[in-house]
């Protein structure tokens, strides 16, 4: 139903209203969860706080996040490569005497493939991290230093016929600003 | 007794218990940690000139030691490692509170971490720098350092992957990086406040290093999940690397060192120097940055709590292992530790003792605990106490080996104080720089950590008020962030 009505409406301006408090901004994603703004739905939201809210996700809904997975397989990856590595770097030792002991030494490749496991987990999920919450790129508009401060922003994209009540519902809310700028 | 005869006896006020002040305003959260970037006072600059001249001496050291060789360190044949590698588990083991404890206290929800939680780890990656330098200058011949790196040699030679100091290298690289990720991580949001207060080449640095965060819910998901993840492996992570710098001394098979309880006791002695660590560097920052706000005395109170309770877990595991040796008859071992007790270096093992295993016991008093200046100095001695504990470690062992005729008391020469001056003259130098270019407080987690006493306050009011009166409590009409009062 919702995916319905988005089909219908040409977005055309981007709107910000900020909040002295986190409880309003709260109620406002939740009127727009109760659809109290024809067309719009909680997946057209973004919340910009200073801190993290993770109680947002109770109106916002669960949005999934790969930080997990690239921790994982980063890990797993560090923890092959690691041993592969060590194990083909002594393979060299073949053509030389090794007085009785293993070439391809497995308690002593355990201790250095668990800290390249580690190295290569952490590393993964540095990069997890920013192609999940998208940094490097190039910064959308509309935003408020006052939101590193002490204020919380909700940016919505919307059409035309909606900018109205939309506005209304941050003035219900107690919005201390809004702002808008027209969708390239 | 009630909670507030208890404060009483205790004479305390609630206001002095609470270890963060609920009503503080967001704005002046970040406006007290920015103007503590700004125009170093006096006091820095007397700091920091005494960090360069340390550390200029040190390089003096090096050079005339490249020069002449490592004679003048006072090393020769038994003692080839001595101070340098004494100082260099020293630092290794300062590293350890900042890192793993933040990520200990993180995953079980400790907020009191938040407010001192950067200057510890941004201490956990400095320390890091410095006890690198040791096993290089240790070499003498500094500049085949490279032959412990795993690269591609055209001859097909390799490091001996068997061997502990290969170890060393590939954890402490290992442990180096992802301590310097979890600082930075943890950072961002931060460096985003800087960026947005910043003008000239600090706006330049802070918007590259913010990455572009704006604060977004997705980026505080996936915030909260990498710093999570992070913590995690880095946990195990330092456990390990601590383990293995014990595992130098050890996999070997010299009397006094070949102790199965070495990993426990060099990782509960690391978090004991760096708790002992995070007393000092919170006493200095409160006090020339006046973080009183943020670095609160119960905070300081369970950072002591918490030191004291390693320090004991230490003692322990140093009486164990005094206890092995001795039962375990083996009588090098037992020679090198009657050695320690009643030979040359005795001054200094009871001296060890008493600043690791004594002094501690002063943490116990609630008087000590709450003043500042007494306290300073007892963290100070603690630290004191673990820098002979690892001297204490490496060169009675070294002069009492298994050979008799390489029996010699070695004393460090000038070259090797130099350069143990000197690493607290570079450590400073790093701490100093850190603290002048990045938040040393975490505005964000401050913030938080306001936000969610003030909410359960509320929430508690509220609860008493309904039950006793019907009368609506305070989250009525919440506060708002912008203002911070009720």
């Amino acid at each position: 139903m919702a995916n319905h009505h988005k089909t219908l409406r040409i977005k055309t301006k981007r709107m910000l209203g900020l909040f002295g408090d986190f409880d309003e901004a709260f109620e406002v994603i939740a009127d727009i969860r109760r659809y109290k703004v024809p067309g719009l739905t909680v997946d057209d939201v973004t919340l910009k706080s200073p801190i993290e809210h993770p109680e947002i996700e109770d109106v916002l809904g669960e949005r999934p996040t790969n930080v997990p997975k690239f921790a994982f397989w980063g890990g797993l990856f560090g923890l092959v490569f690691g041993f592969l590595f060590l194990a083909s770097a002594q393979a060299n030792f073949l053509a030389q005497p090794s007085g009785g002991k293993p070439v391809i030494t497995i308690p002593s490749n355990i201790v250095l493939a668990y800290e390249m496991m580690i190295l290569f987990g952490v590393l993964s999920t540095l990069v997890g991290f920013i192609i999940g919450a998208k940094l490097m790129r190039k910064s959308e508009g509309l935003y408020d230093t006052a939101i590193t401060v002490d204020q919380i922003g909700i940016v919505i994209e919307v059409a035309d016929e909606q900018a109205s009540p939309l506005k209304d519902l941050f003035a219900k809310h107690n919005v201390l600003e809004v702002r808008e700028e027209a969708l390239s | 007794m009630s909670a507030q005869q208890s404060l009483a006896h205790k004479h305390l006020t609630y206001e002095q218990a609470k270890d963060i002040d609920e009503n503080i305003e967001w704005a002046k959260i970040n406006t007290d940690v920015l103007r503590s970037m700004e125009n170093p006072r006096r006091g820095y600059w007397v700091a920091m000139f005494i960090s360069v001249a340390l550390f200029a001496v040190m390089i003096y050291a090096e050079v005339y030691q490249y020069q002449f060789g490592m004679g003048p360190a006072a090393l020769n044949t038994s003692h080839m490692w001595d101070l340098y590698i004494s100082t260099f588990v020293f630092w290794i083991g300062m590293s350890h509170s900042g890192t793993l404890l933040s990520a200990i206290l993180h995953l079980v929800h400790a907020d009191w971490r938040k407010p001192i939680y950067r200057f510890a780890e941004a201490m956990t990656t400095f320390s890091l720098l410095t006890a690198g330098i040791f096993p290089v200058i240790h070499l003498g011949r500094v500049w085949n350092f490279y032959w412990v790196m795993p690269y591609m040699s055209d001859r097909g030679l390799w490091p001996n992957f068997r061997s502990p100091l290969i170890w060393d290298a590939f954890a402490i690289s290992a442990y180096l990086t992802s301590s310097v990720l979890f600082l930075y991580i943890g950072m961002i949001p931060d460096l985003a406040i800087c960026r947005d207060n910043a003008e000239g080449w600090r706006k330049k640095l802070y918007t590259w290093l913010s990455l572009g965060w704006r604060g977004d819910d997705a980026q505080w998901r996936n915030f909260r999940f990498t710093y999570l993840m992070i913590a995690c492996f880095l946990i195990p992570l330092a456990v390990s690397v601590h383990s293995i710098v014990s595992m130098d001394f050890s996999m070997s098979i010299m009397p006094g060192w070949h102790v199965t309880t070495f990993p426990p006791y060099f990782v509960a002695g690391a978090l004991y120097s760096g708790c002992a660590a995070i007393i000092t560097l919170f006493i200095l920052l409160r006090y020339f940055f006046k973080f009183e706000h943020f670095m609160t005395m119960p905070i300081l109170d369970k950072v002591c709590k918490l030191t004291f309770v390693i320090a004991m877990v230490w003692t322990y595991l140093n009486l164990v292992e005094f206890a092995s040796v001795w039962y375990g008859h083996d009588i090098p071992s037992k020679e090198v530790l009657l050695a320690k007790a009643s030979g040359p270096y005795s001054p200094f093992f009871w001296s060890m003792m008493l600043f690791g295993s004594i002094l501690p016991f002063a943490l116990l008093s609630p008087w000590v605990r709450r003043n500042m200046y007494v306290l300073f100095f007892v963290s100070v001695f603690l630290n004191v106490g673990m820098w002979l504990e690892r001297w204490m470690i490496v060169t009675p062992t070294l002069s009492m080996g298994h050979h008799p005729q390489a029996f010699n008391t070695m004393w460090p020469g000038w070259v090797e104080w130099a350069m143990v001056g000197g690493s607290f003259g570079w450590f400073g130098m790093l701490f100093l720089v850190f603290v002048k270019v990045f938040p040393s407080v975490s505005m964000y987690e401050v913030k938080e950590m306001v936000y969610h006493r003030k909410r359960t306050v509320y929430e508690d009011v509220d609860e008493m008020m309904d039950l006793h009166s019907g009368v609506p409590g305070p989250s009525s009409a919440p506060a708002s962030q912008t203002t911070g009062g009720a």
